[in-house]
C-alpha cells in the first residue's frame, strides 16, 4: 500500500482498504438479497402450487360437466399408453381424466395452444368418449382484442358450437371420421363444423384449427383407452 | 422449444408487436431522446446492440438457472448483465467515438433502466425461444425500437416549425403523436396467421 | 432529477403529500411511464400494479436509507439495483400466491418494475441522503401518487373501453364500447388527455396569479 504523494498529479493510490470495503458491502447486500428471495420463494412455493392445481381442476370440471374430480395422466409415446401423473405435473402429453361420484371416467380434458390474432391462445377442451364429441371448451389464456377477438370466450352463439362437437372415430380407431371444420358464420350444417364469429374471423378460426389438430392426435389415443383410466394407481402393469 | 419461424419472430417483434407502440416498452427514452432524428437513430443503435448482447446472456443464464433449479435468481441476474453490458458499451463508445459519446450524454447510462432491454430477456424466456430465435427476436425488437424512435423524432422535428398551443407542447403532443403512430402500427396485426 | 428546495424544514405531511400531488411521479415528473401505459387497460390491473410498485418503492427506500452510510459511493447504483430487484422478485412471488389470474394479467410488467426509473430515482435522490422515517414517507407518498395516477388512467380506459369499472358494468348494455381505449393507442391518448388537463389547470392558475400580481 503506497502512501499518497501530494506533489504528483498521478492517479490516486490504490487503496486496498477501500476496495475491500466495496467488495464486502456489495457481497453482504448480495447475500442478504439472496436469502430474502430464497425465503419468500420457499414460503410461497406450496401456495402457488396449490393455486395452480386448483385453477386447473376448476377448468377441467368446467369442460366436463358430469365430472366431480379429475386425475392427470401422462401419455407415454414409447409404451403407447397412459400412466397416472401427479396432480401438479406440467409439460406436454398431459391429459386430465374426469371422474364422477361413482369413480367412473366420464371424459378427458385436453389442453391445446395456437397462434391467434394477437398472441397465443390456450384452450382446454373436454372430450366425452361416450358421446364421441367435444362437450365443453374453456379459453385458459388469450390476449385477443377486447370486444372482438375475445368473443371466443363470451359469444354465446360461438360457444354453442362446443356443446356436442362431433369427433367420432373412424372405423380404424386411429383417425377421426370427420376432422373439425371451420365454416363461415351461419353456414354450419354438420355436427363437426364450427361456426365462425363475424368480426373475429382470425381468432375463431385459430380456435377451430387448434381443436382440429389436437383432437386428431388425442381423440384416437384416448377414445380407445377409456377403460384404462382409474382414479388411483392400482398396481397395473 | 418454440416453433415460430425466424421471419415471423423478426417481423412480429419489429412491426406487429412493436416494443414501443404496442407493448409500451422503452417509453422513457422514447419521450426523452426523440427530439432529433440522428440522436434518435444512434440511441436506437446502442439499444439494439445492448439488446443483442443481453439476449445471448439471458439465454445462457436461463439455461444455467434451470439446471441449478434456481428460477428466482433470474431477474437479478438479467439486470446485472444488462447493467454491465451498458457499462461496457459506454466505455467502448467513449474510446471509439468521442463525439458520439458526447452526443448521447446522460442517455447512455439510462439505457440500463430501459425496460425494453429487460423485456427482451423476459419475453424470450417466457416464449421458450432457442438461441438463434432469441437473437433474431432481440434484433427485431431493437430495429422496431429504432424505427419507432426515428418516426417520432421526424414528426417532432417537423412539429418544431408548427404553431402548437402552449398547453400541448412537450410530452402531451408527443403522446398524442405516439397514439396515432400506434394506431397505424395496429394495421400490421394479423400479418401472420 | 432535482429534489424541490423548500424554505422551511418540511414536515412529515409535506414529505408524503409531495409525492401525491406536487411532485406526482406520473403527471409531474413523467417517470415510470412504461407500466403506466401498458397495465392500465383495466382499473383492477392499474390498482394492482400501483400497489406492487408502491410496495417495492417503500421497501427498497427503507433498506437503502438504512444502509446509506455504509455503501461506498462508487457502487451505490449497483447496490440499489440489487435491492430493488430483490423486492421485485419477492412481490412477483407474492402476487402469484395471492392470485394467478392477476399475475397473468400483469404478466412481465411485474418484473419490469425493477427498471421503473421512479424507484431508482427516489433511492438515489432521496432515500440515500435522508433518514429512514423521511424516506419511508417520501416513498409512500410517491407510491400513492403513482397508484392514483394509474387509477386515473385505468379508470378512464376501462370505463370508455368496456363500459365498466373494476369489472362492474356501469354504462348499461346500450353503450357501444370505445375499444381503442383498451388498446395501446388508448393508453397514449388517455395519458395525453390527463397531462393536458393538468397543464391547462396550471396555466390558468399561473395566469390568475400573474393577473393578481399586476393589480
Amino acid at each position: 500500500m503506497s502512501a499518497p504523494v501530494q506533489t504528483e498529479t498521478t492517479l490516486p493510490p490504490f487503496d486496498v482498504k477501500a476496495t475491500l470495503r466495496i467488495y464486502a458491502v456489495v457481497l453482504s447486500v448480495g447475500i442478504f438479497c439472496g436469502v430474502a428471495i430464497v425465503g419468500v420463494y420457499e414460503i410461497t412455493k406450496p401456495i402457488i402450487a396449490r393455486n395452480k392445481v386448483a385453477a386447473r381442476q376448476n377448468a377441467v370440471l368446467d369442460v366436463l360437466p358430469r365430472a366431480t374430480t379429475s386425475v392427470a395422466y401422462q401419455w407415454d409415446d414409447a409404451a403407447e399408453s397412459f400412466r397416472i401423473a401427479s396432480s401438479d405435473a406440467e409439460g406436454d402429453g398431459l391429459v386430465f381424466v374426469g371422474f364422477d361420484d361413482a369413480e367412473k371416467p366420464v371424459g378427458v380434458a385436453i389442453e391445446t395452444k395456437g397462434m391467434g390474432y394477437q398472441d397465443f391462445i390456450r384452450v382446454l377442451y373436454g372430450y366425452s368418449p361416450q358421446e364421441q364429441a367435444i362437450i365443453g371448451v374453456r379459453v385458459l389464456e388469450s390476449r385477443e382484442t377486447p370486444g372482438l377477438g375475445d368473443r371466443i370466450e363470451k359469444d354465446p352463439v360461438f360457444l354453442k358450437n362446443f356443446e356436442a362437437l362431433d369427433v367420432s372415430l373412424a372405423g380404424d380407431g386411429k383417425t377421426l371420421a370427420h376432422p373439425i371444420e371451420f365454416v363461415k358464420p351461419g353456414e354450419k350444417t354438420e355436427p363437426w363444423q364450427i361456426d365462425g364469429i363475424t368480426g373475429a374471423t382470425i381468432s375463431s378460426k385459430a380456435t377451430a384449427d387448434m381443436l382440429r389438430e389436437s383432437s386428431q392426435i388425442w381423440v384416437p389415443r384416448v377414445g380407445t383407452r377409456l377403460s384404462t383410466f382409474t382414479t388411483t394407481e392400482e398396481g397395473e402393469d | 422449444m418454440n416453433d415460430e419461424s425466424l421471419a415471423t419472430i423478426f417481423i412480429n417483434a419489429c412491426l406487429v408487436n412493436n416494443f414501443v407502440l404496442a407493448y409500451f416498452l422503452g417509453i422513457c427514452p422514447f419521450l426523452g431522446v426523440s427530439g432529433k432524428r440522428d440522436t434518435a437513430v444512434r440511441m436506437g443503435a446502442a439499444v439494439t446492440f445492448v439488446m443483442l448482447v443481453s439476449s445471448v446472456a439471458a439465454y445462457g443464464i436461463h439455461a444455467l438457472l434451470t439446471w441449478a433449479d434456481a428460477p428466482y435468481l433470474e431477474l437479478i441476474s438479467f439486470i446485472a448483465v444488462i447493467a454491465s453490458t451498458v457499462q461496457l458499451v459506454e466505455m467502448f463508445i467513449k474510446k471509439v467515438s468521442r463525439p458520439l459519446f458526447e452526443a448521447l450524454g446522460i442517455f447512455l447510462p439510462l439505457i440500463t433502466t430501459n425496460c425494453a432491454i429487460l423485456a427482451v430477456a423476459l419475453f424470450q424466456t417466457n416464449k421458450g425461444y432457442g438461441l438463434i430465435q432469441s437473437v433474431v427476436f432481440a434484433f427485431g425488437a431493437g430495429v422496431g425500437f429504432t424505427l419507432a424512435l426515428f418516426l417520432i423524432s421526424g414528426l417532432r422535428e417537423k412539429l418544431e416549425l408548427a404553431d402548437t398551443p402552449d398547453i400541448v407542447r412537450g410530452t402531451a403532443i408527443t403522446l398524442l403523436l405516439a397514439g396515432m403512430l400506434s394506431i397505424c402500427f395496429m394495421g400490421f396485426a394479423g400479418l401472420f396467421n | 432529477m432535482a429534489v424541490g428546495l423548500q424554505t422551511e424544514v418540511p414536515g412529515a405531511a409535506d414529505d408524503f403529500l409531495a409525492g401525491v400531488w406536487k411532485r406526482n411521479p406520473v403527471f409531474v415528473q413523467v417517470l415510470g411511464m412504461c407500466p403506466v401505459l401498458a397495465v392500465t387497460n383495466t382499473a383492477m390491473n392499474a390498482l394492482a400494479m400501483g400497489l406492487a410498485t408502491a410496495f417495492v418503492l417503500v421497501m427498497s427506500s427503507t433498506v437503502v436509507s438504512t444502509i446509506r452510510k455504509i455503501v461506498p459511493h462508487q457502487v451505490r447504483i449497483v447496490t440499489f439495483i440489487l435491492i430493488i430487484a430483490t423486492f421485485v422478485t419477492i412481490v412477483d412471488y407474492l402476487i402469484q400466491a395471492i392470485s394467478l389470474g392477476l399475475h397473468r394479467a400483469l404478466g412481465a410488467f411485474i418484473s419490469l418494475i425493477v427498471v421503473n426509473c421512479l424507484i431508482l430515482g427516489r433511492a438515489e435522490a432521496f432515500a440515500s441522503q435522508n433518514r429512514i422515517g423521511r424516506s419511508i414517507l417520501d416513498a409512500a407518498g410517491m407510491g400513492v401518487g403513482f397508484t392514483l395516477a394509474l387509477l386515473c388512467l385505468g379508470g378512464v380506459r376501462e370505463l370508455l373501453g368496456a363500459g365498466s369499472l373494476f369489472g362492474v358494468p356501469l354504462l348499461g348494455s346500450s353503450f357501444e364500447p370505445w375499444t381503442v381505449m383498451m388498446l395501446p393507442p388508448g393508453g397514449f391518448f388517455s395519458l395525453a388527455a390527463w397531462l393536458l388537463l393538468f397543464s391547462g389547470l396550471k396555466q390558468r392558475r399561473e395566469r390568475k396569479l400573474a393577473g393578481e400580481a399586476v393589480t
